[in-house]
C-alpha cells in the first residue's frame, strides 16, 4: 500500500519589540538571569498586564504578508496549566478569535509552486525558562532547577498552518520562506540558534487516496531546516513502517533526536490536557479598525511574489528571479543598489547568487556581514565589461573585494589580475610564442586553423592569464597570414 | 460639644488642620491610641504601622505648615485593606500562603494615597483573599463588629469597616466583588462605596475576581467618601480596564436634594430572608425620599433573582485562574515536595484556607471542558441579562434602591458552615458587580438590638452624581449619628 504524509507546521515567533508583551520590561536576548523582569512579568500578586500595541502591529504586519485575514476585533484568553517557568500559571493567549485567520503561503518545491493554507496567526506571551541542574539536565533526575524570567512575557506569535503539507521537502521550503518573511517584516530576529523562530511539526500518514486524516504525531525540537526536514521525514517512514508492520500510530508529542537521527516519545500526560481557556479579564478586547489595518499595511516591504515580478521586469529569467527573491535581504539590497549603480541586472544577479552565495556558504559568514555595496559590485562588473580583467579573473577579485582588500579596481591591481592590453607588450609575446613553435605554425599555413586555439593558451599561458584572449587571437591571425 | 479627634469626619478634620487647630500628628496619634485601644476586642489590623504614619503625619505637617496643601486627605489618617500591595509592608490579603510577603511596589491607589498627603496607619483584616462575608475566613483571625463584639463586621471588608466604625482610621480603602465593602459598612454604620467598574485602578490589588473587583472607600459620611474617591479614582495607563473618557464630579449633587428624581424600587430585594427591621427601615426611607419630592416606582428586575448563582460561577472561575500564581515557586510560603509538582500541592493544599479551596474548585469545574457551556457559559448569559434589566431600569427611573443586607451583623460562628447562607448576605449588592455599576451603602438607623442597618442606593455606570445626590439626601434624612460603643481596653 501506499501512503500520503499529510503535515501542518506549527511555528513560534517571538516579536522583536522594545518591550514584554504585557509590560514595559527589555526583550533584549542574553542579560543576565532574571535581570530583564518586574512584578507583571514575575507574576507577583495585584500587578496587571497592558497590551503592547507594538506587538499587535507585528503580528498584523505577519499575517497581513501570508495573506491573511485581520480580525475587526479580537481578545486575550487564558491557558491555564501549572508550570514553574509559567510565573502566573496561566498564558495569556488567543482561543477563538485570534488576531489574523485564513492566509496562505506560496512555496516552490522542485521548480513546482504550491499553495499552503494558513489557518491563524494569534499572539501569545513567552514563558521563563527553567535549567536543571544534576544528572542528565533532564527535569527528572534533576537535583535543582533554576528559572530564569527574562523571556516570561515576550511577545510571540504563533503561525499555524492548514494541513496541506506533503512531504519532509515541503515542510522545509515552507518553513524557510516564512522565516525570509518574518526576517524581512523586521518584526522578528527570526534566528533558529537562539529560538527566536521555532518549529513544531504535526505529522500524519494515510493511504493514498483517503481522506480521513491518520492519528497525528507532534514533532518538537528541530533547530535548524534540516533537522525539521529529516525529523518530518523520519517521523514518515516510522509511521508508515508502523502501519505496515499491523501497528497503530499513538497520538503523542515526541522529541527529535539531532545526535540520533530519530524521534522519541517524550513522557506524555495522563489524559489530554484541559486548558481552561476564558476570556481574559484583565484586558480589553483589541480592536483592528480598518485605517489601523490599512496603516500597517502601508508600512510592509516588499513582498516576494511582488518582487519576483519586479525582477523579471528588469529582465531576470524566472528562474534567475526566483532564487534572487528567496535570497537573504543583504543580497537583495546589494542588487536594487548595483542596479541603480548602473549595473546590468542580469550578471549582477547571477554574481550575487552564484559566487556571493558561495563565498559565503564557504566562510561560513553571514550576508548582513558582508563588504560588497551595490556600487562596488557594479564596479566589479564593469571592470569585467570593459576587459580591465578577464571573465575567470573577476572571481579572484571578487574574493579580494570580500576580504577587504579594496575595491575591484585596486584589487585587480594589487593581485595582478589587469588583462595586457597593451598591443605592443603582446606582439612580443606572439611573437616569441610564434618562433618557439614553429610546427604549429606550419600547420595553421597548411589549413589547420584550429590549431590557432593552442597557440592562445600558450600565450595565455606566457602571460599569466592575463591577456585578453579576444586581443591574443587577432593579434596571432595578423601575425599568422603576414 | 468637643468630639474626640478620631471621631471626626474627614471634612471636619480637614478644616481644623487647616485652620491650625490640629496637627496631622495629632490626628494620627489619636488613631493610632484608638487602634491600640480596640484592637484586643475587634482585631481589625492585620499590620498596624504606627511608625510610617507618624513618619508621614510629619511630612504632611511640614508641607502645610509650607503653604503646600496636597487637597482634602491632606493629613488624614486611613486604613488600607491588606489586599492592596504597599511597598516594604507585609501584605498577605489574609492568607497564610502570603504570610511574610513584602511586595517591592505599590498599588496605584496607595501611590494616589500617599501624593495626595494622606496618612496610612495600617493594613486591615479581610476574608482570605476577599472571599467571604465576615471576615471569619481570614488566614490571621476574624475581625469583630465595634456594635457587637459577638458579632461580625460583614466582609470582605470587614476589617476596615471595624476600624473606621471604631476611629481607628478617618476612612479607608476596601474592594468590593460582590458586596464587600457595602456590606460590612452596613453592618457597622458607616458609609460603604463601591465605584464604576474600571474608575479606580486595580494595579496593585490583589485578584479576586478580576472583571467584579473594584477598590472603594469605607467612611463615616458620604462626604467622605466623596472626598476619597476624587483623590483615588482616575485613569491609570497600567490597568488596562481603566476608564479613560471624562469623569463625574461625585460632589457637585450633594446638597441638591432628590425633588423632582425618579428613584426606582427593586421588588426582587425583599421579601423572604429579609429582617422585618431591615425592611421596615427601608421602607421607611423610601416614603421619606418620596416626601422629599422623589417619585417612587417599583420595579421587578426578574434576573435579580439568578444573579447570586450567576457570581458564584464567574468570582470562582477567574479566582482559580488568579489564584494560580501562589505556587510556593516564586515567593510566599514554601511547602516540601519532591518534584515540583508535589510542591506547588502541597504548598496550595497547606496556604489556602477551606473556602478559598472550595471557590477554587467551584471554579475549576465550571471551566473545564465539556462543563464550560453549562455553568461559566450559561452565567455570562446572565450578566448579560442583569446589564439589561439595569439598562431597562435607568430607562425609567434615575436610581435604585434596597437593603444593603438582608439582615444585620450576625452572630460569629453563624453562618460558618451554611455557605448558602454566608453566600446570601450579599444578594442585594452582587447585581452591580456584574453590571459594573456604581453603588452605596448609608447607615439609616438601628435595629431594636442597637445594630445598623443600611440602605443601597444604585446607579448606572458613570452615575456616580446621580448616586451621591440620593445618598446625600439618605444621610440628611436618617441624620444617623449614632456610634459604636466600644469599650476602650488595653491591649
Amino acid at each position: 500500500m501506499s501512503y500520503e504524509p499529510v503535515i501542518g507546521i506549527e511555528v513560534h515567533v517571538e516579536l522583536a519589540t522594545e518591550s514584554k508583551m504585557f509590560c514595559g520590561c527589555d526583550v533584549s536576548f542574553g542579560s543576565p538571569p532574571n535581570t530583564n523582569v518586574c512584578p507583571v512579568c514575575l507574576g507577583l500578586p495585584g500587578a496587571l498586564p497592558v497590551a503592547n500595541r507594538r506587538a499587535i502591529e507585528s503580528i498584523m504586519a505577519i499575517g497581513l504578508a501570508f495573506n491573511c485575514e485581520v480580525s475587526s476585533r479580537s481578545v486575550f484568553h487564558r491557558k491555564n496549566y501549572f508550570y514553574a517557568d509559567l510565573p502566573k500559571n496561566y498564558q495569556i493567549s488567543q482561543f477563538d478569535i485570534p488576531v489574523c485567520h485564513d492566509g496562505y503561503l506560496d512555496v516552490v518545491v522542485d521548480g513546482e509552486t504550491r499553495r499552503i493554507g494558513i489557518e491563524r496567526a494569534h499572539m501569545e506571551e513567552d514563558t521563563g525558562k527553567s535549567t536543571h541542574i544534576g544528572e542528565g539536565g533532564r527535569i527528572h533526575s534533576a537535583e535543582t532547577t533554576l528559572l530564569d524570567f527574562n523571556r516570561s512575557g515576550v511577545p510571540l506569535v504563533e503561525i499555524v498552518s492548514k494541513p496541506d503539507i506533503r512531504s519532509a521537502a515541503e515542510s522545509r521550503a515552507y518553513a524557510q520562506s516564512l522565516r525570509s518573511i518574518v526576517a524581512e517584516l523586521g518584526v522578528s530576529d527570526a534566528r533558529l540558534e537562539e529560538g527566536s523562530i521555532r518549529f513544531d511539526a504535526n505529522v500524519s500518514v494515510r493511504p493514498t487516496g483517503a481522506e480521513e486524516f491518520g492519528t497525528k504525531v507532534e514533532v518538537k525540537n528541530m533547530n535548524s531546516f534540516r533537522s525539521l526536514e529529516r525529523a518530518v521525514d523520519f517521523e514518515i517512514r516510522r509511521q508508515i513502517d508502523l502501519l505496515e508492520s499491523g501497528g497503530t500510530v499513538v497520538q503523542e508529542t515526541r522529541h527529535w533526536d539531532e545526535e540520533a537521527d530519530v524521534t522519541h516519545s517524550m513522557r506524555t500526560k495522563e489524559g489530554s490536557s484541559d486548558y481552561r481557556y476564558f476570556t481574559e479579564p484583565d484586558l480589553v478586547p483589541m480592536v483592528m479598525g480598518a485605517d489601523w489595518v490599512d496603516q500597517v499595511r502601508s508600512t510592509l516591504p516588499e513582498l516576494p511574489s511582488e518582487r519576483r515580478r519586479r525582477y523579471v521586469g528588469l529582465g531576470l529569467d524566472d528562474d534567475l528571479a526566483g532564487v534572487l527573491s528567496d535570497a537573504d535581504v543583504a543580497l537583495r539590497e546589494i542588487f536594487d543598489e548595483s542596479v541603480a549603480a548602473g549595473a546590468t541586472p542580469k550578471p549582477a544577479a547571477l554574481w550575487l547568487t552564484g559566487e556571493v552565495t558561495a563565498w559565503l556558504r564557504r566562510e561560513e559568514k553571514d550576508s548582513s556581514s558582508l563588504e560588497l555595496d551595490g556600487s562596488t559590485l557594479a564596479e566589479l562588473i564593469a571592470i569585467v565589461d570593459e576587459g580591465v580583467v578577464s571573465a575567470s579573473a573577476a572571481k579572484e577579485v571578487l574574493e579580494g573585494v570580500l576580504e577587504g582588500e579594496g575595491s575591484p579596481r585596486e584589487v585587480a591591481e594589487s593581485r595582478d589580475l589587469v588583462q595586457i592590453s597593451d598591443t605592443s607588450a603582446l606582439e612580443s609575446v606572439v611573437a616569441d610564442v610564434l618562433a618557439s613553435n614553429p610546427e604549429a605554425v606550419e600547420s595553421y599555413r597548411s589549413g589547420e586553423q584550429k590549431v590557432v586555439g593552442f597557440l592562445v593558451g600558450q600565450v595565455m599561458r606566457a602571460t599569466q592569464g592575463k591577456a585578453d584572449p579576444k586581443m591574443v587571437n587577432e593579434l596571432l591571425r595578423t601575425a599568422l597570414s603576414a | 460639644m468637643n468630639k474626640p479627634l478620631h471621631d471626626l469626619s474627614i471634612a471636619e478634620a480637614g478644616e481644623k488642620l487647616r485652620s491650625g487647630e490640629v496637627a496631622s500628628s495629632d490626628l494620627v496619634e489619636a488613631v493610632i491610641k484608638r487602634a491600640h485601644l480596640t484592637e484586643a476586642q475587634l482585631h481589625a489590623f492585620l499590620t498596624l504601622d504606627s511608625e510610617g504614619a507618624r513618619e508621614a503625619a510629619a511630612s504632611a505637617d511640614d508641607d502645610l505648615a509650607k503653604g503646600k496643601d496636597r487637597g482634602p486627605l491632606h493629613g488624614i489618617p486611613v486604613a488600607l485593606k491588606d489586599n492592596m500591595t504597599t511597598r516594604g509592608l507585609e501584605t498577605t490579603a489574609s492568607s497564610q500562603i502570603l504570610a511574610g510577603y513584602v511586595p517591592p511596589y505599590d498599588a496605584t491607589v496607595v501611590t494616589k494615597l500617599r501624593d495626595a498627603g494622606a496618612v496610612i496607619v495600617g493594613k486591615t483584616n479581610l476574608d482570605e483573599f476577599a472571599m467571604g462575608s465576615s471576615t471569619e475566613n481570614s488566614g490571621y483571625g476574624m475581625s469583630f463588629n465595634p456594635w457587637d463584639i459577638t458579632r461580625v463586621p460583614g466582609g470582605s471588608s470587614g476589617g476596615s469597616a471595624a476600624a473606621v466604625a471604631a476611629g481607628s482610621g478617618l476612612g479607608a480603602l476596601g474592594s468590593d466583588t460582590g458586596g464587600s465593602i457595602r456590606q460590612p459598612a452596613a453592618l457597622t454604620g458607616i458609609v460603604g462605596l463601591k465605584p464604576t467598574y474600571g474608575t479606580v485602578s486595580r494595579y496593585g490589588l490583589i485578584a479576586f475576581a478580576s472583571s467584579l473587583d473594584q477598590i472603594g472607600p469605607l467612611t463615616q459620611t458620604v462626604e467622605d467618601a466623596a472626598l476619597m474617591l476624587e483623590t483615588v479614582w482616575g485613569h491609570d495607563p497600567l490597568d488596562a480596564t481603566s476608564y479613560s473618557g471624562e469623569y463625574p464630579d461625585p460632589s457637585t449633587d450633594l446638597d441638591r436634594g432628590v425633588d423632582g428624581m425618579k428613584i426606582g424600587v427593586v421588588s426582587e430585594l425583599t421579601g423572604e430572608g429579609y429582617e422585618p427591621a431591615v425592611e421596615s427601615a427601608v421602607s421607611e426611607m423610601v416614603e421619606r425620599l418620596e416626601g422629599a419630592g422623589a417619585e417612587i416606582v417599583e420595579l421587578s428586575l426578574p434576573t435579580f433573582e439568578i444573579a447570586l448563582s450567576a457570581y458564584y460561577l464567574i468570582a470562582p472561575a477567574e479566582c482559580s485562574a488568579n489564584l494560580a500564581r501562589f505556587d510556593g515557586i516564586r515567593y510566599g510560603l514554601r511547602a516540601e515536595g519532591a518534584t515540583t509538582e508535589e510542591l506547588m500541592a502541597a504548598t496550595r493544599a497547606q496556604g489556602f484556607g477551606p473556602e478559598v479551596i472550595r471557590r477554587i474548585l467551584l471554579g475549576t469545574y465550571a471551566l473545564s471542558a465539556g462543563y464550560y457551556d453549562a455553568f461559566y457559559g450559561q452565567a455570562q448569559k446572565v450578566r448579560a441579562g442583569i446589564q439589561e434589566d439595569f439598562a431597562r431600569a435607568y430607562s425609567l427611573v434615575d436610581a435604585l434602591v434596597s437593603p444593603t443586607s438582608p439582615t444585620v451583623a450576625f452572630k460569629a460562628g453563624d453562618r460558618v458552615d451554611d455557605p448558602m447562607a454566608m453566600y446570601l448576605s450579599d444578594i442585594c449588592t452582587i447585581p452591580s458587580n456584574l453590571a459594573g455599576h456604581p453603588a452605596v451603602s448609608v447607615p439609616i438607623g438601628l435595629d431594636e438590638r442597637q445594630l445598623p442597618i443600611g440602605f443601597q442606593v444604585m446607579a448606572p455606570a458613570l452615575g456616580e452624581s446621580t448616586m451621591f445626590r440620593v445618598a446625600a439626601e439618605v444621610e440628611r434624612i436618617a441624620s444617623f449619628e449614632a456610634r459604636a460603643q466600644i469599650a476602650e481596653v488595653v491591649g
